[in-house]
């Protein structure tokens, strides 16, 4: 009984640890976020702010113009959101359900783009924006995101799709369905839990990148918001912590909010449950 | 005018890379039958349904559906409907989305899909069931749904791939006897694969026995059990199935016999034509356990076998012994008093003959 007892606590207790780990940082965002820039950096810390001001929430709108970073940035991962499903899912069905030739080939491209580190692509993608004409404009962000983005998901759909009973392509097609309608009426509604996934780890990276983001645009109006997080920094040695964190917390909210929206396709669904008994 | 046959074959041969799925198909399907396709698994029966149903190209022959050549036709200019072993409902729409799919990629009116949907489903008594999601639904009424599909659209012709065999035992008789009276009501032509050998006899009005892509027999479900072709229909036919035993045709003054270590069987005039056809004195016999009985006292042409195992099946005994190293099957009356161990006396009283080489039938 004893033992048990303290093998339990012990579970508690490496939890509780890992809890910490995990939202301390976050904790310690949202905090400093309502500290006022002379207690940012004091020593011993305040874990909790002595004189809570609202003020750095507004202050980060009017020194820099977060509310264009917010939007580009909005523009720029809803546009991958929407690419990057759309594409990935096309193509994974046509990978998983369509006889194609030179199927293995294309398997193997995608296979090497994910394999390919992004930082090898950063000049040749530069030198062809250029040529395009799209350094600087948000169809310069969006579309090699969508590239590079693509492997991952694509790869998801594709097992995903293959595991669908293939009886259920034969009915839709004898219901009258082209390939087309196969892949919109049944296997796109039947794969939200997927697109659910994918959405997430899309949204997640149009709305983190700075690399790329930093090297494609110019302007402060072209900026987007992890850029703009950036920009907060006074200089090499003084960093305006309170308004970062501001700038940071807000960011966040657009995160979790995408999440708290697309929560219930994370829960384990029925979706083959159409089929046998 | 109805024409005769719904469905043609006319020397069909599929293959998948190398291996022939279907070879050489050549069959004729009354219109308003029930059709059984048969056989053991990779025969090729659901090929050949999935070949009617455009799933799989025609390469090699021709299908005709109700006169038409349908090789190149989209599945859904084709007439058909299809159930699939696992009902394939769509997941994610509800009962009455999947029975009314299918009219609504024809292009059929609202009003006209509302009553017939209604109609099936008051059909197949599944009218509460209409708002449910498949997930929702118990397998017996998923499979109802998957007909209701079916039916609905009112096809030329129903193919039904194994449609049964994911229920319960006690179920899959029940619904076997329901498909058979829609069939009937409906009058459509039905073509129905399955492994059973039970299903193919009690719902076929003909039965296509297929091994390896070749068609071994067509008939009444009557004639493959009776008149078997060779021993594989002979075999695959009947359940327990028949048993085979290996022995000589042996002639002695002028008269022939069916020689085993265990037995000696003069064999009549009749069998006697049918085996001076044959070359080889090898040949194999086959009995029913139907047709072999126990006898009493001193009968002609009677065989003593030892009773290794008798199972007990309610109606009926089945009683096992080994002859010559041939397993024996055969029935046993209920009030039979016979033991495990007992010897008993057996009587042929109707035997098949085949030939051991090509395994056609002689006799």
């Amino acid at each position: 009984m004893r033992k048990r007892v303290i093998s339990r606590g012990l579970v508690y207790a490496v939890l509780i640890i890992g809890v910490i780990a995990m939202l301390g940082p976050f904790y310690w965002m949202i905090s400093t976020s309502f500290k006022p820039y002379g207690e940012t950096g004091r020593f011993p810390p305040t874990l909790i702010p002595e004189n809570p001001t609202l003020q750095n929430y507004t202050a980060v709108f009017n020194i820099l113009p977060l509310d264009r970073f917010i939007l580009n940035t909005l523009i720029v991962a809803g546009s991958i959101l929407v690419g990057t499903i759309f594409l990935s899912s096309l193509a994974g069905f046509a990978l998983a359900r369509l006889k194609l030739r030179g199927k293995t080939v294309i398997f193997y491209g995608l296979l090497a783009g994910l394999m390919t580190p992004l930082l090898l692509l950063v000049i040749p993608n530069l030198v062809m924006s250029f040529h395009l004409g799209i350094f600087n404009t948000h169809l310069g962000l969006i579309l090699p995101y969508i590239a590079w983005n693509l492997p991952i998901p694509t790869f998801l759909m594709a097992s995903f799709f293959s595991a669908m009973p293939p009886s259920l392509e034969d009915a839709a097609r004898i219901d009258g369905c082209s390939n087309f309608k196969i892949y919109y009426k049944i296997m796109l509604p039947l794969s939200k839990p997927m697109i659910a996934t994918v959405a997430i780890f899309t949204w997640l990276y149009g709305w983190d990148e700075l690399m790329w983001a930093l090297t494609v645009t110019s302007t402060t109006a072209m900026r987007t918001f992890p850029v703009g997080l950036t920009m907060f920094q006074a200089g090499p040695y003084q960093m305006y912590w309170n308004l970062i964190t501001a700038a940071a917390t807000i960011g966040f909210v657009f995160i979790v909010g995408l999440f708290l929206a697309l929560r219930k396709y994370f829960m384990p669904t029925g979706a083959i449950a159409g089929i046998k008994g | 005018m109805r024409q005769v046959n719904k469905i043609v074959f006319e020397n069909v041969t599929k293959k998948f890379g190398k291996v022939v799925a279907v070879n050489n198909l050549n069959l004729k399907v009354k219109n308003g039958k029930f059709v059984v396709l048969l056989g053991p698994s990779g025969c090729g029966k659901t090929t050949t349904l999935r070949l009617i149903a455009g799933l799989e190209e025609v390469r090699e022959g021709n299908i005709y559906i109700g006169n038409r050549l349908v090789n190149d036709l989209e599945p859904k200019e084709r007439g058909i409907a299809m159930v699939f072993q696992d009902y394939a409902l769509y997941p994610h729409m509800k009962v009455f989305d999947n029975m009314a799919f299918g009219l609504r990629n024809l292009g059929t009116p609202k009003e006209e899909i509302r009553k017939k949907v209604k109609w099936a489903a008051e059909l197949l008594q599944i009218n509460d069931l209409l708002d449910r999601k498949p997930a929702q639904l118990s397998g017996g009424q998923k499979q109802r749904v998957a007909v209701g599909r079916a039916i609905v659209r009112e096809p030329e012709v129903f193919l039904m791939d194994e449609p049964l065999s994911n229920l319960d035992a006690k179920l899959r008789v029940t619904m076997r006897r329901e498909l058979h009276k829609l069939q009937r009501k409906l009058e459509v032509t039905t073509l129905y694969v399955t492994h059973d050998q039970v299903e193919a006899m009690s719902l076929g009005d003909q039965i296509v026995l297929l091994r390896d892509g070749t068609v071994q027999q067509i008939g009444s479900p009557h004639d493959l059990y009776a008149h078997p072709k060779n021993k594989f229909v002979a075999g695959f036919i009947g359940a327990p199935a028949m048993n085979f035993l290996e022995c000589d045709v042996v002639e002695k003054h002028g008269r022939f016999f069916l020689c085993a270590d265990s037995f000696i069987l003069p064999l009549n005039q009749k069998i006697k034509d049918s085996i001076m056809q044959v070359s080889e004195p090898k040949i194999v016999l086959g009995v029913r356990p139907d047709d072999i009985s126990i006898v009493s006292g001193k009968q002609k042409n009677a065989i003593q076998v030892k009773i290794e195992v008798i199972e007990s099946l309610g109606a009926e005994n089945l009683a096992y012994s080994t002859m010559d190293g041939d397993s024996l099957v055969f029935k046993l009356e209920p009030a039979s008093k016979v033991k495990v161990g007992e010897k008993v006396r057996i009587l042929f009283e109707k035997i098949h003959l085949f030939d051991k080489n090509t395994e056609n039938v002689i006799y």
